[in-house]
């Protein structure tokens, strides 16, 4: 495929303006270019067709079933957009003067009211623009609050091992030594173990729950309180809410700071590098540490506030507030009552579609799973040599996004599957039906196997060359 | 799956062969290399670190994921398999022959397995999980 660059036909245009009738000004010289910017020079219809052409080579949820686990790709629905669109929100400046933003504080103020209530926090800050941005930011509060204290020897951060990798890196971005802990048998935190690493130099634990296992820690509460008598805190990784949101909350468990992926739970665009938020919640008595300026309501007049011993910015101004106004058109669409059946419908929708698949392949969550469930094809590997990323390749062969692959670390061979709340039934029984149908090919002829995807522009890149030898400056394929 | 005897091992799959009086060559195992599948990256410490018992000292990446590689011995970094920087596929060849870092000064070393018990191990791993 070519760039839009290398389509560019000296000339050519999308308008065609009229003759001047009026007079020509002039800029003063040294502000004139000297040259024409480089840009491409195309007709609409090549540029429509070529991002056509791209879309046409990717996949996302509007294309079909995207069962990331871990990642709730969930549905955006489009009400989300056209609130964020409307021209009182998406024409805003930063620095407009604050007399007339008041809507927009409004609504800032009404997501954090909301998200605290949902997630049992205080208050939360906007700014950070990413999950992994959140986790940091949750630990610079722990790190203020300890400090404060008096308390700087508190280094450690206690991560399972079923932990997304964000957990120890962003540890280690604040500086703290991490402490892995390993799992239980069955997966969950080991209490005697968690006795056992925390101490004088804990400075909190990084948990999901429900884990990346898709299993529900029942015992958080002592978990929360072992941490706590150590003197640590405990931070709630948001990344599986969808599983809980609405039905019970991370502040009643007792985690003092929790960060939210409003593109997992609460149906913003997901990735791409483009305008996210990792929204952080906390715990009153860490309030004043929270980055940015903070939406105040003062009589009837929305203001900033920004605490003396808070830990500074963390990004521009308010953080991505579209996005943030996204997330709380879908909190607002679905409302109080409403909202708990998200949680429901994922539970439902993973128990309906681990079943279907029980018939054929090794799951690794015995009895109900959350939100998302683990199959493992460690037997298939070792019998026959067909690997979970066989299984994946054929998968994306028939069309479908595969589920994460080899994540979380501890499963062998393992696919992680979340179809999310938005599937009905007839997509759930399609899905087992594929993946079955696929896996009795696989294991009648383990050698063709290997050969899959045929029919993708991408097949199965030297995934060792790609990370050794990446080709980071682009250049035409065709040429 | 090779065992080697002449070196020992511990149950994170790390080999340890003592070189001389308080020196020993340290790396990852068979097993290691064929779980974490083809090695990308590693990440070496320098000579003259301290290394500690149960500690990080290096990670290796692979396709799939990075893993930290934590110390079988209390000493000091000697030196290190610089080639490894270039061709961390040495690892996935011969993971016995691609040592990591070779550790002096050994003040304190884990109780390590002989191959037969690292051998009995791994198989438990296999048979077991």
């Amino acid at each position: 495929m070519k760039l839009l660059f290398e389509k560019s036909v000296p000339g050519r245009r999308s308008y065609y303006l009229s003759d001047l009738d009026v007079p020509m000004a002039s800029l003063p010289e040294n502000l004139c270019r000297k040259a024409p910017p480089g840009l491409p020079e195309l007709a609409e219809t090549d540029v429509t067709r070529h991002y056509s052409a791209l879309e046409s080579r990717t996949f996302g949820i509007n294309d079909g079933f995207y069962p990331l686990g871990s990642c709730t790709m969930k549905y955006n629905p489009k009400i989300n957009d056209s609130v964020a669109g409307l021209p009182g929100f998406a024409g805003l400046h930063p620095l407009q003067p604050i007399e007339g933003v008041q809507g927009l504080l409004e609504a800032l103020d009404m997501a954090d009211r909301c998200l605290s209530q949902i997630t049992g926090m205080d208050k939360m800050t906007f700014q950070p623009a990413a999950g992994a941005h959140g986790e940091f930011t949750g630990l610079m509060l722990f790190k203020a609050y300890h400090e404060s204290r008096g308390d700087a020897a508190r280094k450690t951060v206690v991560v399972p091992d079923s932990a997304h990798g964000t957990n120890p890196a962003t540890a280690s971005m604040c500086g703290m030594k991490v402490v892995n802990l390993p799992s239980t048998a069955d997966g969950r935190v080991d209490l005697v173990k968690l006795q056992e690493v925390v101490g004088p130099d804990t400075a909190g634990i990084m948990l999901t729950n429900p884990n990346t296992l898709g299993l529900f820690e029942q015992e958080i509460l002592e978990i929360t309180e072992i941490v706590h008598k150590a003197g640590g805190l405990c931070y709630y990784d948001g990344a599986n809410l969808n599983a809980i949101a609405g039905v019970m909350r991370p502040g009643d468990m007792g985690f003092d700071c929790v960060h939210l992926n409003l593109h997992k739970t609460f149906s913003t665009p997901h990735g791409g590098g483009g305008p996210g938020c990792g929204a952080v919640g906390c715990k009153s008595f860490l309030q004043k540490y929270l980055p940015g300026p903070q939406v105040q309501k003062d009589g009837g007049r929305f203001t900033f506030d920004q605490s003396d011993e808070s830990v500074g910015n963390i990004l521009g101004f308010y953080g991505n507030i579209l996005i943030v106004l996204r997330a709380l058109a879908y909190i607002m669409a679905y409302g109080k009552d409403g909202l708990p059946l998200i949680a429901k419908h994922a539970l439902l929708n993973a128990n309906y579609l681990k079943h279907r698949l029980a018939e054929r392949f090794e799951i690794t969550n015995k009895g109900l799973c959350m939100h998302e469930f683990i199959i493992t094809m460690e037997k298939e590997a070792k019998a026959s040599g067909v690997t979970a990323m066989d299984m994946a390749k054929a998968i994306i062969d028939n069309g479908m996004m595969t589920p994460t692959m080899y994540f979380p670390l501890i499963v062998k061979e393992c696919l992680m599957v979340e179809p999310t709340e938005t599937e009905g039934k007839e997509t759930l029984d399609e899905v087992a039906d594929t993946y079955i149908r696929i896996y009795d090919a696989l294991m009648a002829d383990p050698q063709a196997a290997k050969a899959f995807p045929v029919n993708t522009v991408v097949g199965r890149p030297d995934e060792v060359a790609a990370a050794r030898n990446p080709i980071l400056r682009y250049t035409s394929v065709d040429s | 799956m090779r065992y080697p005897e002449d070196i020992k091992y511990n149950k994170d799959h790390v080999w340890v062969k003592e070189t001389g009086a308080g020196t020993a060559l340290i790396g990852i195992t068979d097993y290691a290399q064929t779980q974490l599948s083809s090695l990308v990256f590693v990440n070496l410490p320098e000579p003259g670190d301290e290394m500690v018992l149960g500690d990080r000292f290096c990670d290796v990446e692979s396709v799939k994921a990075v893993s930290d590689v934590y110390s079988p011995v209390s000493g000091v970094v000697k030196a290190i398999n610089e080639d490894l920087l270039n061709t961390p596929g040495a690892i996935n060849d011969d993971p016995y022959s691609a040592w990591l870092a070779e550790a002096e000064e050994v003040t304190e070393t884990e109780e390590l397995l002989t191959a037969g018990e690292y051998k009995t191990y791994c198989e438990e791993l296999e048979g077991g999980s």
